[in-house]
């Protein structure tokens, strides 16, 4: 190993820790305001990809026939509880939200052909298409039992989790697809090439990362959802509402694993399963932070990302091991050094 | 009551004939589906009688899961009581179902590449086929390819699982022995995001050659990868990539990349005194015109073969024992073990009691690609 290559692991480590290093703040933002362990984390990343890809090739995306099925399905939960509590000036809301909102958008990917659009646009299309999904979710699936013991939270996510799989081969097909390069510059250190997707993978990320600071720091709703991690009870007695406050965290938790996805799309295939293999590692880097710290999650994950890029260099057979075998030092180490109140 | 069961005697007694039942386990879901995929879609356009007796398909799918694959096979014996099992799309799953289908003493055609699946013939194997070429006849081609091309040095860069493995055991053995030197020797995951810290190593090893075993689009990183670090030398793939969605993700940096693969692949190319050419343009003809112009994939041709073999061997079977029977099925295994000179669409079986496959060279050419599309090499 030489100095080039070693930079050059280094490069790709850090391209990679990037985009884990989001996840794992997506999945620590959860865990932390709705208790959630959210393994379909990676499936939003596979989602927003190929949502793209779809998008490009100019198909119709199966995520939005999801979009409307579950704004449907809300729509029909939420009317039929308005219809009770006989509170029916909400209905036109209800309906708007989550029937006429999805299907407007439907509309408008068949009329015009998306794949003619220019590329901000089409990003912006295809999280439109996955970021709702979060949300939805949510409502359906998590709001109903949300006050439920942790097991039975993560009970709930390995069902979701293994639905959106199998959706996602439904939608997007066994093969894979890349989405062409944001942009094509590339610089030269001397015989090794960096490339201009890779660097804006980690600016992009930073640039998150930073936003996602002063959203939790400076903002109303941002303060809401600490405030609710870290004291449930306290906050509701506050006034803010732990629905708000679990759909609130599930559309960042959406958003950034479908802007990872399709961050990285241009630089490795995506398949529909590829997302839960990426997720994993930002939940390694998460569990580094103790889903807790955000610091620490961040650069747990980068961490995560180096040890895979050099292992892939050293023993390329046993990467995988490495990399998740990197969690029973750091679970040890953390259960001796911290105490665990009992949670109900 | 009474009369239902008069019913039922008087259809026995007059020895109303019972239908074939086919059973078919293969991995629709999971990490093999794009090899599932297409397999199920040839199902549906298989023959629903071979000679005169109705067929009837019971379709599993195994989710590319051993476990599953293992219960699909109880399942189809016990509750569907099939004549014969075609599948699984995998290795593992077809070696797992080995013991259950020699216990119940049930022919089974495997759509697996690996070779253990009928080596060493032993007793219970006695009751496997298989269809798909062994990985050691696609890796005697590539070595042969690499010898006509002055190549001395060779880096392998292979899936770190079962496949991988495969090839990777096979190649080395053969490019020893052409005294071709194997200087890199490296693994990937399907699901691999990146391959840098390989593909970094086996430049470092300036190879004249590298050898990608993997299968479906996952093929195309190490590919791109070594593209994109400035790669020079030869590269080749495996049969595994054989898929219009392979070359829809690699694109331009697949051009030139020379693989072996079944003659279904480049049909239209073989010279019209290759008999496999008919039989795999009939093929590709019912195929495409269901699911599309350029869907069709070498996969789902091991099933139209697996097919093949049961139109040839039934018939025989037929005229020594009725369908249902154990008799019936032992009769089938005897028939297909004879199958001498059948022409399909990945070479022309000539079975024997040794030789569970029956392949030779016919069953493979090398294949180049060149403007985005399969190019036979002559």
């Amino acid at each position: 190993m030489n100095l080039q290559i070693a930079l050059l692991l280094g490069q790709d480590g850090v391209t990679s820790g990037a985009i884990y290093a989001l996840l794992a703040l997506a999945l620590v933002l959860v865990f932390a305001v709705t208790r959630v362990i959210f393994i379909p984390q990676g499936e939003f990343v596979a989602f927003g990809a190929l949502t793209l890809a779809g998008l490009q090739a100019d198909r119709l995306p199966g995520t939005i026939w999801l979009l409307l099925a579950l704004g449907t399905a809300i729509a029909l939960v939420e009317g039929g509880a308005a219809l009770r509590q006989r509170r029916y000036r909400r209905i036109p809301l209800i309906l708007l939200v989550n029937c006429a909102a999805p299907l407007l958008l439907a509309g408008a990917l068949v009329a015009v052909s998306p794949a003619g659009l220019p590329l901000p646009i089409q990003v912006l299309l295809a999280l439109m298409l996955v970021v709702p999904l979060g949300p939805m979710i949510y409502r359906l699936v998590y709001q109903p039992v949300a006050e439920v013991s942790v097991l039975a939270l993560l009970i709930v996510s390995v069902a979701v989790h293994v639905t959106l799989i199998g959706l996602g081969l439904f939608f997007f097909g066994a093969e894979g697809s890349r989405t062409p390069a944001f942009t094509e510059v590339s610089f030269e250190f001397g015989e090794a090439v960096l490339q201009g997707q890779t660097i804006l993978v980690v600016v992009a990320s930073l640039v998150l990362i930073i936003a996602l600071y002063f959203f939790f720091e400076r903002t109303l709703y941002g303060k809401a959802l600490r405030a609710t991690a870290m004291n449930r009870t306290g906050a509701r007695l506050m006034g803010i509402s732990g629905q708000l406050a679990g759909m609130l965290s599930f559309t960042l938790a959406a958003a950034i694993g479908a802007f990872s996805g399709i961050l990285i799309s241009p630089i490795t295939t995506i398949y529909y399963d590829s997302g839960f293999l990426i997720g994993l590692k930002g939940f390694v880097g998460a569990i580094i932070g103790g889903l807790a710290s955000y610091p620490v999650a961040a650069a747990g994950a980068v961490l995560v990302g180096l040890l895979e890029s050099y292992s892939s260099f050293w023993a390329s057979a046993f990467k995988e091991v490495i990399v998740f075998t990197l969690i029973l030092p750091v679970l040890l180490w953390r259960s001796l050094t911290t105490r665990h109140p009992e949670e109900g | 009551m009474g009369g239902l069961l008069a019913v039922l005697g008087w259809a026995l007694a007059a020895g109303v004939q019972a239908d074939i039942n086919v059973g078919v386990t293969l991995s629709a879901t999971g990490p093999a589906a794009s090899l599932g995929i297409p397999e199920k879609n040839t199902i549906a356009l298989l023959p629903a009688t071979i000679a005169g007796q109705k067929v009837n398909y019971i379709v599993l799918d195994d989710a590319s899961d051993t476990t599953t694959a293992v219960k699909n096979a109880r399942k189809l014996i016990a509750e569907d009581k099939v004549d014969v099992i075609i599948g699984s799309t995998t290795t593992p799953n077809s070696l797992a179902m080995i013991d259950v289908v020699a216990e119940a003493e049930t022919p089974m055609i495997s759509m697996a590449a690996g070779a253990k699946i009928i080596e060493p013939m032993d007793a219970k194997r006695a009751w496997v086929f298989k269809t798909p070429q062994n990985d050691a006849q696609m890796a005697t081609a590539i070595v042969e390819h690499m010898t006509n091309n002055n190549v001395r040095t060779v880096a392998y860069i292979g899936f770190a699982d079962a496949y991988g493995e495969g090839w990777w055991n096979e190649f080395s053995k053969i490019a020893e022995v052409r005294k071709i030197q194997i200087v890199a020797n490296e693994r990937f995951n399907r699901g691999d995001t990146s391959v840098t810290g390989q593909v970094l190593k086996i430049i470092a090893a300036k190879p004249d050659a590298v050898l990608i075993g993997g299968a479906g689009t996952p093929a195309a990183l190490p590919q791109k990868s070594l593209k994109e670090k400035g790669y020079k030398g030869i590269i080749y793939q495996t049969h595994g990539v054989a898929n219009a969605d392979f070359l829809r993700v690699c694109g331009k940096d697949c051009e030139g990349t020379f693989l072996p693969a079944g003659p279904v692949l480049v049909a239209a190319q073989l010279p019209d005194s290759n008999p496999i050419k008919k039989a795999a343009l009939e093929y590709l003809g019912k195929y495409e015109a269901v699911h599309g112009k350029g869907s069709v994939s070498t996969f789902g041709a091991h099933a139209w073969d697996a097919t093949k073999l049961l139109v040839s061997a039934v018939p025989e079977a037929l005229r020594k024992a009725q369908p249902g029977t154990p008799e019936f099925r032992k009769a089938l295994r005897d028939a297909l073990e004879k199958t001498r000179n059948l022409t399909a669409t990945h070479g022309v079986f000539n079975m024997s009691p040794q030789d569970h496959l029956g392949f030779d060279q016919r069953a493979r050419v090398m294949v180049r690609i060149d403007g985005g599309t399969w190019k036979l090499v002559q």
